[in-house]
């Protein structure tokens, strides 16, 4: 009884939350609902850097009408669903050549599953997927199965026009995601980023996956440094457009924002989480210094007190610490600050010059760069320990680390192709890959938040 | 202005003798007037006045060309000066917006340009090589130049004439990754606004 009002409830707020963000999605009904509790998302514990890819198997889907283009709906569903699996760091698909049974004959729900037959191949996890089309309409059933333990872990069915499937197939994603780690994931993201085009630099978007490419600034001259605002409705970012570099804050739906426009340079924006806030560097005062904005570009307080470069702030997930570079030391080095109390830590002190701290999105790590001997790469610290682990290394130069969502990968630039592009790669450091083909050059990425459901 | 003075006064000369050498062939022709030879004598003259004249148009014509050339002189030093002044950009060492003794006496010889042509203006560009992050050398870019424009308004420069950007990394003099790339990206350049 508890659990059929629990039941309820849930449905309820996914079909809001649906309507509100995927009109075109018409609703979601969870097939099945567990009562949650902490132990639920101890599946799989992404923070861990020595994380061993969970290997799932991903079924054929049952297509329950049999025409063509329900065939050909589900073998693409089914692909775009291995595809984005296997884009975490933390899932592996397997191979069907060596699956024993076909759920899409023999049956896609719990009781017609034959567990023994994939834990028998390795497959710790199961996913079954059925579609109905009728008319352009498709409805996807979808189901994630632990394989020990013989049980649902995720039930959910999407219905919309076959246009969506790709954007139903990533809000099941979210959902496995979830489910195994207890974060929303990568599935619903955004990254913005610089790239050339005719030798000018303008912002674009991407999905997390690199698909979906979209050109948001016309500029015609030097666009830096994009940040998305916690919401994602908004992205803020340096441009030459009006003479020296000002910060542009841009709302990415409607035809509004607003422009930092002090004397002197007006740099490095990074939005504060949950807040519509951000933080810059602005040089008016003859000094290059970290200052608080509103949305509308006005000072609410001066961060740093320190003469000399002071740059790049990043914000701790709860907004109240800010990580930048300073060369208060000599040298450009990372530093911690406290916004209200103004306390001051030092967290980098090997190698001369360290920059471009990304906070991330669990707080306990700085992500930032270091240059040695004329190589630049990407380091991770642990902010309590201080110890610096190199995660690239002898491949071009790599700089601007941002976090996924989820805190599992990093994207970054890097130009051990020859050009600048933009990369992804585990917070280990394993799998690093580059994350799209465009013409011209990539740089900056930033990784927006998560849409929370 | 000297210069000006002195070359009209030789023009004034030059026209002066002109006139006293016609004079005097006709005063020979007045005493001579009476002889048979007379007539080639004349003869004579006259060839003797078309060739002073001809020397006359040619040290004219002379010292024409060597005016314009003094004055195209003038105006390539001039040219020279400006090329200079934008040309020649101060370097600095890595990660450092210090001025060197090389990068001062340059900017010795901006200054005087510059209050040799005080209706300038100048505009001061920072620039970096490419290690260290965008954002830092955005900020390392300005401090490059603002360190040169408080330099010339040391020398005596109005600072309302002088104005700063910092490019950082974004343009680069050349993009290769040798010591000598990196050096020469480490600028502050100068343009005439």
């Amino acid at each position: 009884m508890v659990s059929f009002v629990m039941n309820k409830g849930y449905c309820t707020h996914n079909m809001f939350t649906y309507i509100k963000y995927f009109l075109i999605i018409l609703g979601s009904i969870s097939l099945y609902f567990t009562p949650l509790h902490a132990k639920d998302y101890d599946y799989i514990n992404i923070s861990n850097p020595f994380i061993k890819k969970t290997p799932v198997a991903v079924t054929q889907f049952k297509a329950f009408n049999g025409h063509s283009v329900e065939v050909q709906d589900g073998r693409d569903a089914k692909n775009i669903l291995i595809k984005a699996l296997d884009f975490t760091g933390y899932l592996r698909t397997m191979n069907p050549a060596a699956f024993l049974s076909n759920p899409a004959q023999s049956g896609i729900q719990l009781g017609q599953i034959n567990f023994q037959d994939w834990t028998a191949v390795g497959a710790e996890l199961l996913i079954t997927g059925g579609i109905v089309e009728t008319q352009g309409n498709v409805k996807l059933k979808l189901r994630l199965f632990d394989t020990f333990n013989t049980k649902l872990l995720v039930g959910k069915v999407y219905t919309g026009p076959r246009s969506q499937i790709k954007k139903m197939i990533h809000l099941f994603c979210s959902e496995i995601s979830y489910k195994l780690t207890g974060k929303w994931g990568i599935f619903n993201s955004e990254i913005a980023f610089i790239s050339t085009v005719q030798g000018k630099k303008e912002v674009f978007t991407c999905d997390f996956d690199g698909s979906n490419i979209k050109q948001i600034t016309f500029h015609k001259s030097i666009c830096l440094s994009p940040s998305w605002s916690f919401d994602r409705k908004w992205l803020a970012y340096v441009s030459y457009a009006r003479g020296n570099p000002k910060i542009f804050i841009k709302n990415i739906k409607e035809k509004r924002g607003a422009i930092v426009n002090h004397k002197g340079m007006n740099i490095s924006p990074d939005w504060m989480p949950g807040k519509l806030k951000l933080a810059g560097a602005l040089s008016f005062s003859g000094d290059q210094e970290i200052y608080l904005l509103t949305i509308k570009g006005e000072i609410i307080k001066r961060v740093t007190k320190s003469w000399g470069i002071d740059v790049s702030p990043s914000f701790s997930p709860d907004g109240k610490k800010i990580v930048f570079t300073t060369k208060r030391s000599g040298t450009p080095q990372v530093y911690l600050k406290d916004i209200e109390g103004g306390r001051v830590q030092r967290l980098t002190f090997k190698g001369d010059n360290n920059t471009s701290p990304a906070w991330s999105p669990d707080g306990k790590k700085i992500a930032y760069v270091g240059i040695e001997k004329n190589a630049i790469n990407i380091f991770v610290m642990d902010i309590d320990t201080k110890m610096p682990v190199q995660l690239t290394m002898n491949a071009g130069d790599n700089e601007d680390p941002s976090w996924s969502p989820d805190g599992s990968m990093l994207t970054f630039t890097s130009n051990r192709k020859g050009v600048s592009r933009l990369f992804v790669m585990n917070v280990s450091g394993s799998d690093q890959r580059q994350l799209l083909r465009l013409k011209g050059r990539q740089s900056q990425p930033d990784w927006s938040m998560s849409k929370k459901r | 202005m000297n210069k000006k003075v002195w070359i009209n006064l030789v023009m004034a000369i030059l026209v002066a003798g002109l006139f006293l050498t016609v004079a005097c062939a006709k005063k020979t022709i007045v005493t001579e007037a009476t002889t048979i030879e007379n007539q080639g004598n004349q003869t004579q003259t006259d060839a003797q006045t078309v060739a002073q004249a001809e020397a006359d148009r040619i040290a004219q014509q002379n010292l024409e060309d060597q005016m314009a050339q003094e004055k195209a002189l003038k105006d390539s030093k001039i040219q020279a000066a400006k090329k200079r002044f934008e040309n020649q950009d101060i370097h600095f060492a890595y990660d450092s917006s210090q001025l060197s003794s090389m990068a001062k006496t340059l900017l010795q010889e901006k200054a005087a340009w510059l209050k040799a042509n005080y209706s300038r203006a100048a505009i001061i560009e920072g620039h970096c090589d490419d290690r260290g992050t965008t954002e830092y050398n955005l900020a390392l870019g300005e401090r490059r130049a603002s360190a040169a424009k408080a330099y010339l308004i040391n020398l005596g420069v109005s600072a309302a004439r002088l104005s700063t950007i910092s490019y950082g990394e974004e343009q680069p003099l050349d993009s290769s990754k040798t010591e000598q790339a990196f050096r020469k990206n480490r600028r502050a350049h100068f343009a005439i606004d």
